[in-house]
């Protein structure tokens, strides 16, 4: 008995070892330790044994049985270890395949950047407005305290839509500074952005429709100072950190004193060069504090309160910023170019 | 506004300044400087040079051989086919490696294998014409010599011509026997007309020793090729043409720049409107010595005066319109001698962009150039009556201008006009019928001050903007006409022009009042946000010739722009120096401040777009009435009230469109002409509708388009878009009905979109007759969603509803039912038959085939039931499905399947 034991044990390890899937052991296990298994037929003759060999054959076969319950959960563990290793070999998959496609959509560069400077604004407290397009030539001009004479007045310059001149396409957003002043009087910190109209005929440089962001700040004790600080704040974030400006006294009927602003060109540093015309220096807007005329205009009285204002071309912005070569592009809308943004 | 360089120094000495250093300085103090040209850039290594000798070329018919003094140790050689020099002559010699305007270079080279160091140069080599150096002009004798038949086999002169043959009448071959230049374009000929010797002064330019002439030998007259009544072609050579031969103070090797006036650098302002005193030299003179700190040197004009006549007896103004004509000064020349102007003159002109004419009328110019006054020069023979009327124009009168154009002229435009017809177009252009010309004896300097916006709208209905207008139009000052009108007088007497009359004619209709403002330096400082003391305010207002007294300024006649305080402190700032004002941040914040609701809803919009995979476009907001029939509107239809752009670009752009279907469709249809495959595009744009209220203004409702094709687009691809752009902005009670009007689009594939009642737009495939129209031959999409209604029924924030606790029950059916019968149909039936346990209703199947009959369909849905307080056991579910399968067989006949 105590033979066949021991061949059951040295068969049975030496199957086990030999496994190689799941199943194949599972059949072992009943084979020996199952109810009809080796094992069981051994252990049932023991009644016929001998009360002496009885204890120490039952030790024995108890041994046989743990020690092959443990090989059997060893080669188990090997075995489903062997069966992950390979079901996660079968399932590599070439991860130089492309992803699976999710379109999403592209924002318009042109707001992308108008958004970017209307977070700018917002930021320092500003509020946006908006309005409308179809204009009164009284905001469009005379509230801005254009001459009458002025030449952008003209049928030639601006698109107008009543006869006797007084309804137009508006020619800039800075009807938006009286419409502002008139709805809400002061203290007053706004922009105003949205699409503007002149007559000039499509090409690389000009577009009939095109868009404006217009700013106006009214307070008592607003300085040019102020004016300065302000828009250099606003061009370092827009044009980078280092950015250097000029401001360069120039002309607008409805600010008092005006200026124009430059910054140096990013391409020669101001040495002059094409992209500049030799000048060193680019033009990006406009600004000057609000004239009194216009201040009083609006009902406010010009000797206790003061402001600036400032209008900016957004196209100009955009091509600059993302260097677009054609103002034409804007309009286009193929999608092979609102894809790049 | 052009200015010489050379000219400003004559007012103001900046000192031996840069151009670019000028233009910076002048740019930063209010004068923008667009571009500064120096003349004489691309000439170099040109200089004086003197003929000393001249041998006709070996290997030539019509070539010379010179040797020229350049100042150097030797003479240098150079050949040419020019005829018109001498020995003795000055001309402009391009050495070896010079450059001459419009970039050609000259170098050493052989001519028919004979050396030439360099180039003589002619006046249009050098960027000039005769008018900048009129005694430069060629007259060309025809010489015999240089004969070249038409036909050869007929020739009017036979070859080989002997002196004394006859050519016609008088005239008879010549042979020269020597040439004298007698200098100033004089040369004496003397020749031999066969056997007869002549000796002749003449100023015909081309004739050398052993030439050919036709003489005619009873006046002594050397024929041109006039006289011959000859073609160019027959004597090639024989050219109006040739060196500029100079009569030049300079000297052998002289640089040519100076000598010719090409050393001056012209720098080219932008003035702006409300500057008109800029807009001359001496306004300009002015900036320039308040931004370099340099005195401002004026002249006062000197007018001797003296020549007979009375003036008043001589001429007599009438202003019947005063209000046109606020000052009307004029002054007279007599025994005018009509010349070119000097030198000097005609150089500042052409570098200021005028050409020279003649000296009355450089005078003219340059006295608008110098002082901003525009002034005008009549022939006073043709003043008839001795009468100058300003009046306006009558109704179809007709004026020829000086640019030999006819004008129709109306009762808003003024002339000026003598006892009978109008002379001239006042402050636009003179008139053809009392011009300068070369034997006008007496003249009238007109120098007025006529209202600008007649003017500009004179210039404008006739489509003539002239220097005087553009400047007339802008206010001009009222002061200024004296002293105008006196320095063109002035400057008759410097030239000899002319004698002039004692007096001086001047209406003054309006005299202007001088406009003060109160000083106030603080005030100032504190606007600008600068300390500039007050002596430096007070020097930089006076330097610009303000009036101060006390705190009382004084504003000059020139500078109407300035009349409140703030004026003024951008006159200090802008001396100050707007780069040293400091930069500060105000403080205060708004009330109103961050995104409004609108302008949040109007950005969630574009992300959810965005996230839908579709982009952004801007469209123009006008179209062509055209655009109407491409999208099918009939003609009836409300839509088509466009507001109308009275003055647009062109007819494609001449309505303010009232919907964005357009846009959006000719935006889809120019992607797929690109070969662009699919397509996803938004636009949130606005559309444009009379208010109706008398006021011309416009409501401008915005819309959110969609447009799509390609790329397995479907009405259910797009359903699935608005579903989440809804869904993205909380609208709930959102419904669908089918739309079967709208001309645009497929009259199966198009619904209506409603939150409750509120109709929030439209979308669906486009109907394929539209499409065609286009030109797109796929399917494509659109949907138009009214902004304002997505705005009113978007939700507020939403509110937590508790997760369900308890499992639900599901249960599919399939129901058999009408094929016409629609799902949303028995969707609503399925929710309307529930008894209250039903949470969610999922379409999963529709079918039909083999088991369903015909006419029927199979439609499966899956249903989830739930209670919120238990676990729902099968005889609860069971009996709100039997209530659901109940309502659906009795309202709609769909039974299980």
């Amino acid at each position: 008995m105590k033979a066949q034991l021991e061949a059951i044990r040295k068969g049975a390890l030496d199957a086990i070892a030999k496994t190689q899937a799941m199943a194949e052991l599972e059949s072992l296990r009943v084979k020996y330790l199952g109810k009809k298994g080796d094992l069981t037929a051994v252990l049932k003759q023991m009644g016929k044994l001998s009360a002496e060999e009885r204890p120490a054959m039952g030790q024995m076969a108890n041994q046989v049985r743990a020690k092959l319950e443990e090989a059997i959960e060893a080669q188990s563990v090997l075995l489903s270890q062997k069966a992950l290793e390979a079901k996660l070999a079968a399932e590599t998959v070439d991860i130089t395949i492309p992803g699976k496609k999710i379109s999403l959509g592209h924002k318009h560069p042109m707001y992308t950047v108008l958004d970017e400077i209307k977070e700018l604004f917002l930021n320092m407290g500003f509020e946006i407005m908006d309005g409308p397009e179809i204009e009164q030539a009284d905001y469009n001009f005379t509230k801005l305290n254009a001459p009458e004479n002025h030449p952008s007045r003209d049928w030639t310059d601006t698109f107008y839509l009543k006869p006797d001149s007084s309804v137009l396409l508006r020619s800039q957003t800075s009807p938006m500074q009286i419409r502002a002043m008139e709805t809400y009087g002061v203290p007053i910190r706004m922009i105003s952005s949205g699409r503007v109209y002149r007559k000039d005929e499509v090409d690389a440089t000009h577009s009939p429709m095109f868009h404006q962001i217009e700013g106006l700040v009214v307070d008592k004790g607003i300085t040019m100072a102020d004016l300065k600080g302000t828009l250099n704040a606003v061009i370092r974030e827009i044009y980078g950190p280092e950015t250097k400006t000029r401001f360069r006294p120039h002309h607008f009927p409805f600010t008092e004193p005006s200026c124009e602003v430059d910054i140096q060109c990013h391409k020669c540093g101001g040495k002059g060069c094409p992209t500049c015309k030799g000048e060193g220096w680019i033009e990006i807007l406009g600004a000057g504090m609000v004239h009194p005329k216009v201040l009083r205009g609006c009902g406010i009285d010009p000797e206790e309160y003061s402001g600036f204002a400032f209008g900016m071309g957004l196209e100009r912005l955009a091509l600059g910023q993302y260097k677009i070569s054609d103002m034409r592009l804007i309009f286009e809308n193929d999608i092979r170019f609102l894809e790049q943004f | 506004m052009k200015l010489s360089r050379k000219w400003l120094q004559e007012f103001v000495d900046v000192g031996p300044l840069g151009d670019r250093d000028f233009a910076e300085a002048m740019t930063l103090s209010g004068s923008k400087v667009e571009v500064t040209e120096d003349l004489g850039a691309e000439i170099s290594n040109i200089v004086a040079g003197r003929i000393l000798s001249m041998e006709r070329h070996p290997d030539s018919d019509h070539m010379w051989v010179c040797q020229v003094d350049i100042g150097e140790d030797s003479p240098v050689q150079i050949a040419t086919g020019a005829w018109n020099i001498h020995v003795g002559d000055m001309v402009p010699v391009a050495k070896h490696n010079s450059t001459l305007p419009g970039g050609k270079k000259i170098t050493r080279g052989k001519l028919r294998g004979v050396l030439s160091d360099g180039m003589m140069c002619s006046l249009s080599e050098l960027g000039l014409d005769e008018r900048d150096f009129p005694y430069a002009a060629v007259t060309a004798a025809a010489l015999l010599n240089d004969y070249h038949p038409i036909d050869p086999e007929k020739p009017s002169i036979p070859a080989g011509v002997v002196p004394g043959h006859k050519i016609y009448g008088s005239v008879r071959a010549a042979f020269v026997t020597k040439v004298e230049a007698l200098g100033d374009g004089q040369f004496t000929v003397s020749c031999d007309s066969g056997g007869t010797y002549h000796t002749i002064t003449t100023s015909l330019a081309n004739i050398h020793e052993h030439d050919t002439l036709a003489l005619d030998t009873k006046t002594e007259h050397i024929c041109t090729l006039a006289d011959l009544h000859a073609e160019q072609r027959e004597f090639p050579h024989c050219i109006p043409d040739g060196i500029f031969v100079m009569r030049e103070d300079c000297r052998t090797g002289d640089d040519i720049k100076p000598v010719i006036g090409m050393d001056d650098h012209v720098v080219e302002f932008e003035i702006t409107p409300n500057r008109p005193d800029c807009l001359s030299v001496i306004g300009l003179a002015r900036e320039a010595a308040v931004t370099f700190r340099k005195p401002l040197k004026l002249h006062d004009p000197q007018v001797t005066g003296g020549a007979e006549g009375i003036l008043p007896e001589l001429l007599d103004v009438e202003t019947p319109d005063p209000d046109l004509c606020p000052r009307y000064t004029a002054r007279m020349v007599r025994n005018v001698k009509i010349a070119p102007s000097p030198k000097w003159m005609r150089e500042r002109l052409r570098a200021s962009g005028v050409r020279p004419i003649n000296n009355i009328v450089d005078i003219t110019n340059y006295v608008m150039l110098e002082y901003g006054q525009p002034m005008h020069a009549f022939d006073y023979r043709y003043v008839q009556g001795g009468k100058i009327v300003v009046r306006r124009a009558r109704d179809g009168e007709e004026l020829t201008t000086l640019d030999g154009n006819v004008r129709k002229l109306n009762r808003d435009m003024l002339v000026i006009a003598d006892d009978t017809r109008a002379v001239g177009l006042a402050g636009v252009m003179g008139g053809l019928n009392s011009e300068i010309v070369s034997d006008t004896a007496d003249v009238v300097f007109e120098s007025a001050n006529f209202e600008g916006s007649c003017i500009r709208k004179t210039a404008l209905a006739l489509g003539m903007r002239t220097e005087a207008s553009a400047k007339f139009e802008k206010g001009l000052d009222i002061l200024n006409t004296l002293p105008a009108v006196n320095r063109a007088c002035e400057l008759v007497e410097l030239l000899g022009a002319g004698e002039v009359v004692d007096g001086v004619i001047d209406i003054l209709n309006n005299v202007p009042q001088p406009v003060t403002v109160g000083f106030e330096p603080e005030k100032m400082n504190r606007f600008l946000g600068v300390d500039v003391p007050e002596a430096e305010q007070r020097q930089t207002l006076s330097d610009l010739g303000f009036g101060l007294e006390d705190c009382t300024i004084t504003v000059p006649s020139w500078r109407s722009d300035v009349e409140h305080w703030s004026d003024l402190a951008e006159e200090v700032a802008r001396f100050y120096g707007y780069n040293r004002i400091p930069d500060t941040l105000s403080s205060g914040l708004n009330e109103r401040r961050g995104w409004s609701p609108v302008q949040q809803a109007e950005n969630a919009v574009g992300a959810l777009c965005r996230a839908a995979g579709y982009s952004e476009i801007i469209t123009y907001s006008f179209i062509s009435p055209a655009y109407y029939d491409k999208i099918g509107l009939p003609a009836d239809s409300p839509l088509r009230n466009s507001m109308k752009i009275l003055n647009p670009l062109g007819e494609d752009t001449s309505i303010m469109r009232t919907t964005t279907l357009p846009s959006m469709l000719e935006i889809l249809a120019r992607n797929y002409n690109f070969r662009n495959k699919s397509i996803r595009l938004y636009e949130l744009g606005r559309t444009y509708f009379s208010k109706n209220d008398g006021s011309g203004m416009a409501d401008e409702p915005k819309v959110l388009s969609l447009g799509a094709y390609g790329g397995g687009m479907d009405f259910f691809s797009l359903k699935g878009a608005v579903e989440a752009l809804l869904d993205g902005l909380r609208i709930t009670g959102v419904r669908y009905e089918s739309e079967k009007e709208n001309p645009s689009y497929h009259p199966g594939r198009c619904a209506k979109v409603f939150s409750g009642e509120t109709l929030l737009g439209v979308f669906g495939q486009i109907h394929p007759h539209v499409a065609d129209n286009y030109g797109v031959e796929c399917e494509l999409y659109t949907a138009e969603l009214h902004f304002d209604a997505l705005f009113q029924c978007v939700n507020g924030k939403p509110l937590y509803r508790p997760l369900p606790k308890f499992p639900a029950v599901t249960r599919d059916i399939a129901l058999l039912c009408g094929q016409d019968l629609s799902v949303g149909a028995l969707e609503d039936c399925i929710r309307r038959g529930a008894k209250g346990l039903l949470r969610r209703v999922t379409l999963f199947d529709i079918y039909t085939g083999p088991g369903v009959p015909d006419g029927k369909k199979s439609v499966a849905f899956n249903l989830e039931l739930r209670a919120d307080d238990r676990s729902l056991t099968a005889e609860e579910a069971d009996t709100d499905l039997k209530s659901i399968l109940d309502l659906l067989k009795t309202e709609l006949d769909a039974v299980l399947r």
